[in-house]
């Protein structure tokens, strides 16, 4: 049978046209919602051109009318089979109470991995610059880390107003979009199988234990704590945090112990990783302020005690946060899999 | 293997096709963005520097932010509003879809578009254009791990085929039992191939098409013969769209017994 293509065009143009209008429509306004009628009319156009489309490339062809069908019916496949659910509006009160430290509890092991790994990094720098000072020059990232830490801590004290006072926005901006690409490279090179961010975690950990162990071998401990310990324990757990998003990411295309493809095993944790990787952003905002207005003022204008005081009860309530908030509400981490 | 096309078949059997964008118009439309940044960035910077009167330090920070939030978010936020389209892609034509049909979701717009970083890596958008070469559907690393695919739009409006069947006098129809005979001996892909050259004439190079027409008029003129009376004058090209006119356009007798 070959079909009578003037006729047929006639007859079904009506319904690709309103298939074409009906969808247009829903483009615009992705966030409309369809009544029930409404929902049955969009399917039965959807049937009713598919079927026209099967018709034509059985019993005809005309290679124009063939492929515009096709463009209709990807369309409108997109919409009538979407099988995830349309999420609640967003709320940032959900998302910050519930969703984040949801999200980072369900991939707590990856999080202790990238701690594990910034601490192996931390002990071998450390020994590093115990067993040979002069590997300080191969590993601090910035000059200012190469100077005598004696002198620096003498220089940084006798200036009671540093010359960043003027600049502290400018420096605090740069602090924040800096260490926020650093934690996007973490979560993006989890895209190596996990291997960029594993090498990545390591060399952090590298810098701040080659950092710690000059200081404290300098005598400069208190220093050190009263100058790092304010911002640093926020931006550290929050490069962590996005060294968990690589290492997720990077265990989903790995896939041990997973029976799912690698397309579903990344479909399932999509939804983690943005939570991951936007939480680490909202953490490193408060730690370049921190940073630039707070942990850069050291005795006489602010005492070390106030400063390590002010550092730990940050910690304490990361940690609380992080550990406790959400527990009482419904699982909102969103992801369909938990097995990873 | 890369393949320029990619195929969905559903559960109602329905298979319809979709042509993917190559690494070439890809890299056209991130120029186009790449531009399209500049320009806001540039912008963004000019109106944020009216605050330094104010403080000159908060209007360093701001633009700063401004221009990392630009460069991070400018693709985030159009292809989230366009549904898989940034400036650059609407120039070209081209769209980001589900690599399994479905609808683009927010957290895949987000991981595609932070992953380029690797993509960019380590310049030049290497690492990107060499996964999107060997890529089975043309995929760079974001898209692999946020599961896209980058198609052409094909808002391809239903053809007008109004002028292959013009109404012109077919002097084969009068013979109702030959043109009967003919629609029910001719294979759909005998009647295919017929249709496919008359509606691709234009394409066709004006050599090759009367070789092609003549062949394939021979080989119609085999499968029912029609009458020398009502060939007469007719050249191979008339010959074939009276046949294609009498396969895809039957008389109205034939129509309503159907």
């Amino acid at each position: 049978m070959i079909v009578d293509l003037k006729y047929f065009i006639e007859n079904e143009r009506a319904i690709w046209e309103e298939l074409d209008k009906t969808l247009t429509k829903f483009e615009n306004e992705p966030r409309s919602r369809l009544t029930l009628e409404n929902a049955q009319r969009l399917h039965y156009l959807y049937e009713r051109t598919g079927a026209g489309l099967i018709k034509i490339t059985t019993f005809a062809a005309e290679p124009n009318l063939v492929h515009s069908l096709e463009t209709l019916l990807a369309r409108a496949y997109a919409e009538v089979r979407e099988g995830r659910s349309r999420k609640e509006k967003f709320s940032i009160s959900v998302w910050l109470y519930q969703t984040f430290p949801q999200t980072f509890r369900k991939h707590l092991r990856f999080f202790i991995a990238s701690l594990a790994l910034t601490i192996l990094g931390s002990l071998f720098g450390g020994a590093a610059v115990g067993f040979d000072p002069d590997a300080k020059a191969a590993i601090a990232p910035f000059p200012h880390l190469l100077e005598d830490p004696a002198a620096r801590v003498k220089e940084e004290e006798s200036n009671v107003n540093p010359a960043l006072a003027r600049s502290k926005g400018r420096f605090s901006a740069a602090l924040m979009t800096n260490n926020t690409r650093v934690s996007i490279l973490a979560l993006a090179l989890g895209t190596t199988w996990g291997i960029g961010t594993v090498i990545l975690l390591f060399y952090n950990g590298v810098i701040l234990g080659a950092i710690i162990c000059d200081y404290v071998r300098a005598g400069q401990s208190v220093f050190l704590m009263g100058w790092l310990l304010p911002h640093g324990v926020i931006e550290i757990p929050a490069i962590l945090i996005a060294g968990q998003a690589g290492l997720l990411l990077g265990q989903a295309l790995i896939g041990w112990n997973s029976s799912e493809n690698v397309t579903q095993r990344l479909r399932s944790i999509t939804g983690s990783l943005v939570t991951l990787i936007t939480g680490t952003s909202v953490l490193l905002v408060w730690a370049g302020l921190v940073e630039a207005f707070f942990s850069q003022y050291h005795e006489p204008v602010l005492p070390y005690s106030f400063k390590i005081t002010f550092g730990l009860m940050e910690l304490a309530a990361l940690a609380f946060y992080l550990t406790a908030a959400g527990s009482r509400g419904g699982n909102v981490s969103g992801d369909k899999s938990s097995r990873l | 293997m890369r393949r320029n096309t990619f195929t969905i078949r559903t559960a109602e059997g329905i298979s319809f096709t979709q042509q993917l964008a190559g690494p070439v118009t890809r890299f056209l439309a991130f120029s186009v963005d790449l531009a399209a940044v500049g320009v806001i960035s540039q912008l963004l910077g000019e109106l944020v520097m009216f605050t330094s009167i104010i403080s000159p330090d908060a209007a360093l920070a701001i633009r700063t932010i401004s221009y990392f939030v630009v460069t991070i978010g400018y693709s985030i936020f159009f292809e989230w509003i366009w549904r898989g389209q940034t400036l650059g892609k609407r120039v070209l034509k081209i769209r980001v879809i589900d690599a399994e049909g479905y609808r683009l979701r927010p957290a895949q717009i987000v991981i595609r578009n932070l992953l380029r970083i690797v993509d960019t890596l380590p310049a030049l958008y290497a690492v990107g254009g060499i996964a999107c070469l060997f890529s089975k559907r043309s995929q760079r690393i974001g898209d692999l791990a946020a599961n896209t695919i980058v198609v052409y739009v094909a808002s391809e409006p239903i053809p007008n085929l109004e002028l292959l069947f013009s109404g012109n006098y077919n002097s084969l129809r009068s013979h109702v039992h030959l043109a009967a005979e003919l629609r029910k001996t001719i294979t759909s892909e005998e009647a295919r191939l017929a249709l496919e050259a008359i509606t691709r004439r234009a394409e066709l190079d004006p050599n090759c098409r009367l070789e092609l027409y003549r062949q394939l008029a021979e080989h119609l003129r085999l499968i029912v013969a029609f009458p020398e009376e009502s060939l007469e004058g007719l050249t191979d090209e008339q010959y074939i769209r009276n046949i294609v006119d009498l396969i895809y356009r039957p008389s109205e007798e034939v129509r309503s017994k159907k």
